[in-house]
């Protein structure tokens, strides 16, 4: 009934969804994590008890953003083997240990401080607390190094060799480790997930104003911190995120030519400087772009700083080698397109500020608004970018996809993915409802955290009762 | 000592603790039904809450670390174990969300009680029948699984499934007895009992099935001169038992004593623990691939257990801290508001 070709492809769906939902909630949690303890840190610093506020309020959030991070990103752990079990033999050498020291240095770290974070207000005092919170956060970033070291081996592998039995060798860790690509995506991934929480936040702070404008100070104060933080990190993180994503586009060309002309629209090559194109419908098995809109040079210009440079396009390489472009096309077109959208709301609130009507504009705070969840969308599209343009490929240019997965029969693989599907729409989406539920209510001063009002007693100093 | 054999240590180590720490966690979320609606199941579920995330991540390191020291063992066993691992990771996705949703959304506490007690048990079953599935033995062809995908289901595996969900629960029980108090800690404490009776029945099952799955198994339990070597294990089963079902009675009749027969529990999984190494070794999945053959690079050892010679102290110091700053009894309505 099925054969092979739909085993890989089913596994291969599977993989795709349960990483893009995973990733979903890191996204958040890395800059939530960070943006808690510059919160705690504040409170700290200046005794304002609305950074207090803001922070509880912040904290219930992210214990569901985090609980769910975490169990999605248990299944990944395990999807290696389960989906794709020759990857996971021949590549096991070199990229087994980088994900052993993931565990070691950065999930024993963030789960080991957790509890104290969420819960431990009370036992530990304000500053051990403020410690754990900054254990938790400085898990969650080196949790984002190796992941996306290993991953970026996929993408640019170097340091290796391959033994007798055809499994990828270590030579070098550290070639392997800061392979060429893994400094551009470490940034752009960190960076992303800092704008994605700061929208977010922003968001929130932008409803509250909208909806509560009459008690400026009381519980609209909480709502103000939130537009503010959020909003400088747009004035200066959105510029750096483009150009970082112009830097990581270098790398990918140098490295990853073929994406680059799959991203790009380009089936032709281009020997006389290559065009920009801004629309365009891919065709991928005729190998041409219908109902163009394009800048003349425009291409040529950004990748290599050059009007005249020729672009390689994909009739260079081998066609089996293609990846799919009407994919990579347009994942990075939204992702870029909400990446400009990004310096907007950043320049129109630097504007609202000189104007002294900042927290009085309801036309930005209705596009803060809109801006929210524009984070997720631009981070998923991003990898997508990253993920279908390194196709055929799992490590680029020497393992093939179809021929890295596991020995398993389709209808496994489609009973699981469909398991898959709807338990995490079901779990997952209770969870989103949940959050909105918690946006929807305003910060209150004195707001309550995960542990209040709780009389905890420590071993022995209350007798037991009989 | 040989690099290969401290690997194959430390991944059971790392199985070991996960067993034994998310054991309890999930033996509470197999309880829960037991408990009653309201501030005993809060309780419950507020003495584990704090740790639950840091036992999981011993699951993390037991697969990732299988998968980097010994990644052609990774490569063959996932595929083999495919739907028990499946399952495991769902129930552990609906159990690890419980957590926080019970608390968000009271209308619909019970059907998150629901979720957090299925998805314990589950995870539990399929752990155990994942465990039975690997014991019996996995057909393999070069490198790769060569069998279908219901191998792993049988008698034997659906046994050591309620074996290990007993012992989950067990443990559960004996852990709610040392943290809790009044009604809940009676009402554990009443549990525990006929659960250890499971649990140990369940050791004697296991154990008198084992040896007849594969010669190896019999000649090394069951005949001179290995009998010799591996009757102190058996031994000490039976002591553990009759201390623990002391234990028990003591607690309930005088009060006090709670912490004795989460120890004693420990000592049993340590010792079954102890009992399947010696069935399985040197074989990573027996009777076909010994710890040397599906044992990674030697410089990827090295450099891994350079890290971990590092990090395990540190994360032992403060996981240790994690557990000191919510020791003793945890009362009423728990960490949450
Ligand atoms: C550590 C490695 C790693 C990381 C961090 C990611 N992926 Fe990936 N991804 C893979 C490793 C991988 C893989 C195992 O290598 C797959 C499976 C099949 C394949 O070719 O690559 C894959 C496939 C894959 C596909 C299917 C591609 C296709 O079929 O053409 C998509 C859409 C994504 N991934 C999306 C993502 C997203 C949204 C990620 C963001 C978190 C992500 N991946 C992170
Ligand atoms: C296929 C790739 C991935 C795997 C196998 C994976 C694995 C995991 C695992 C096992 C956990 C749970 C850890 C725990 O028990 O505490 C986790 C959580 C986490 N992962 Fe991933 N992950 C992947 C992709 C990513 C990426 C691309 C990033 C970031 C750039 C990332 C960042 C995080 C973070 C920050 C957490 C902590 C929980 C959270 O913040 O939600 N992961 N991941
Ligand atoms: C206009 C600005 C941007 C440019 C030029 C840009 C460029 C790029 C490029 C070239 C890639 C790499 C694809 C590859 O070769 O593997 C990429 C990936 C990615 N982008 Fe962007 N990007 C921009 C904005 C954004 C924004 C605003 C976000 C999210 C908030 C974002 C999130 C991501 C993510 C998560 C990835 C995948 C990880 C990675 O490969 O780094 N990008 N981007």
């Amino acid at each position: 009934m099925f054969d092979q070709f739909a085993a890989v492809d089913l596994a291969r769906a599977q993989f795709a969804f349960t990483v893009t939902f995973h990733f979903i909630f890191p996204s958040f949690s890395i800059g939530l994590a960070s943006y808690l303890a510059v919160l705690e840190a504040r409170w700290l610093w200046t005794g304002r008890s609305v950074y207090l506020d803001v922070f509880k309020y912040w904290l219930k959030i992210f214990a569901l953003v985090f609980g769910m991070g975490v169990v999605s990103g248990i299944v990944m752990a395990y999807q290696f083997g389960t989906n794709w079990s020759v990857f996971s033999d021949k590549a096991g050498p070199v990229i087994g240990p980088l994900m052993a020291y993931e565990v070691l240095t950065a999930f024993f770290l963030e789960a080991g401080f957790l509890g104290v974070m969420l819960f431990g207000m009370e036992r530990v005092g304000k500053r051990l607390h403020f410690l754990a919170t900054l254990m938790v956060a400085v898990g969650t970033a080196i949790s984002a190094f190796w992941i996306i070291s290993v991953n970026s081996w996929m993408q640019t592998p170097q340091g290796f060799g391959i033994n007798a039995v055809g499994q990828f060798t270590p030579d070098d860790w550290l070639a392997i480790i800061f392979n060429p690509s893994m400094p551009y995506r470490l940034v752009h991934t960190v960076l992303a997930a800092y704008l994605t929480t700061a929208l977010v936040v922003g968001g929130v702070g932008a409803w509250h104003l909208l909806h509560e404008k009459a008690n400026a100070n009381g519980a609209n104060a909480g709502a103000r911190v939130m537009f503010s933080m959020a909003m400088w990190m747009m004035v200066v993180v959105a510029p750096l995120q483009i150009i970082a994503g112009d830097a990581h586009g270098l790398n990918t060309l140098q490295h990853q030519p073929a994406k680059i002309a799959a991203m790009e629209g380009h089936f032709r090559s281009w020997p006389q400087g290559a065009p920009l194109l801004l629309f365009g419908v891919p065709d991928q098995a005729k190998g041409e772009m219908h109902d163009v809109v394009e800048i003349p040079k425009l291409g040529s210009i950004i990748l290599k700083h050059d009007p005249n440079a020729p672009l390689a396009g994909l009739d260079a390489f081998p066609r089996d080698q293609w990846p799919r472009v009407a994919i990579l096309f347009w994942s990075f077109r939204i992702m870029v397109a909400i990446g400009f959208g990004m310096v907007l709301l950043g320049a129109w609130s630097l504007w609202a500020r000189f104007k002294g009507r900042f927290y009085d504009a309801p036309w930005l705070h209705r596009f803060a608004l809109l801006m929210s969840p524009m984070g997720f969308v631009a981070v998923t599209a991003g990898w997508i970018t990253t993920e279908v343009g390194r196709q055929p490929w799992t490590v680029y240019g020497l393992l093939r996809t179809g021929a890295s997965h596991s020995p398993l029969d389709a209808p496994a693989v489609a009973a699981s993915l469909l398991a898959f599907v709807m338990v995490y729409f079901a779990m997952f989406g209770a969870g989103i409802f949940y959050i909105l539920k918690l946006m929807a209510r305003p910060p209150h001063p004195s707001e309550s955290g995960l542990s209040h009002d709780v009389p905890l007693r420590a071993a022995g100093i209350t007798p037991i009762e009989v | 000592m040989d690099i290969t054999v401290i690997w194959a240590f430390l991944i059971a180590t790392a199985v070991f603790l996960y067993v034994v720490l998310d054991g309890f966690d999930l033996g509470v979320g197999i309880l829960f039904p037991a408990l009653q609606h309201g501030p005993q199941r809060d309780t419950a579920m507020n003495s584990v809450a704090p740790v639950w995330d840091g036992n999981e991540t011993w699951l993390v390191l037991g697969g990732g670390g299988l998968f980097a020291a010994f990644p052609l063992a990774y490569a063959i066993i996932m595929p083999a174990l495919y739907a028990p691992i499946i399952a495991m990771l769902l129930g552990l996705v609906l159990r690890g969300v419980s957590f926080e949703f019970r608390w968000r959304d009271p209308r619909h506490e019970r059907f998150w009680d629901f979720a957090f007690a299925g998805g314990s048990l589950v995870a539990a079953l399929a752990q155990g029948i994942a465990l039975g599935a690997l014991l019996q033995g996995i057909p393999v062809a070069g490198r790769a699984y060569a069998g279908g995908w219901w191998d792993w289901l049988s008698p034997f595996s659906l046994l050591t499934g309620v074996s290990v969900a007993a012992g989950y629960a067990l443990l559960g029980a004996c852990w709610l007895v040392t943290k809790t108090e009044g009604d809940l800690r009676d009402r554990a404490l009443a549990l525990a009992r006929p659960l250890a009776l499971v649990t140990v029945g369940a050791i004697v099952a296991v154990s008198a099935a084992t040896p007849f799955l594969q010669y190896a198994y019999f000649e090394r339990w069951l005949q001179a001169p290995g009998i010799f070597y591996v009757a102190p294990v058996p031994v000490l089963v039976a002591v553990l038992t009759v201390l623990l079902w002391r234990a028990l009675g003591r607690a309930r009749k005088w009060g006090g004593h709670d912490t004795a027969p989460f120890v004693l529990a420990l000592g049993l999984f340590a010792l079954t623990f102890v009992g399947l190494g010696i069935s399985m070794w040197p074989y990573i999945i027996p009777d076909s691939v010994t710890i040397w053959q599906a044992a990674t690079e030697r410089r990827s050892q090295v450099f891994m257990l350079v890290g971990i010679g590092i990090m395990l102290p540190i994360i032992l110091a403060y996981t240790g801290y994690a557990y000191w700053v919510f020791r003793g009894k945890v009362r009423g309505g728990g960490y949450h508001n």
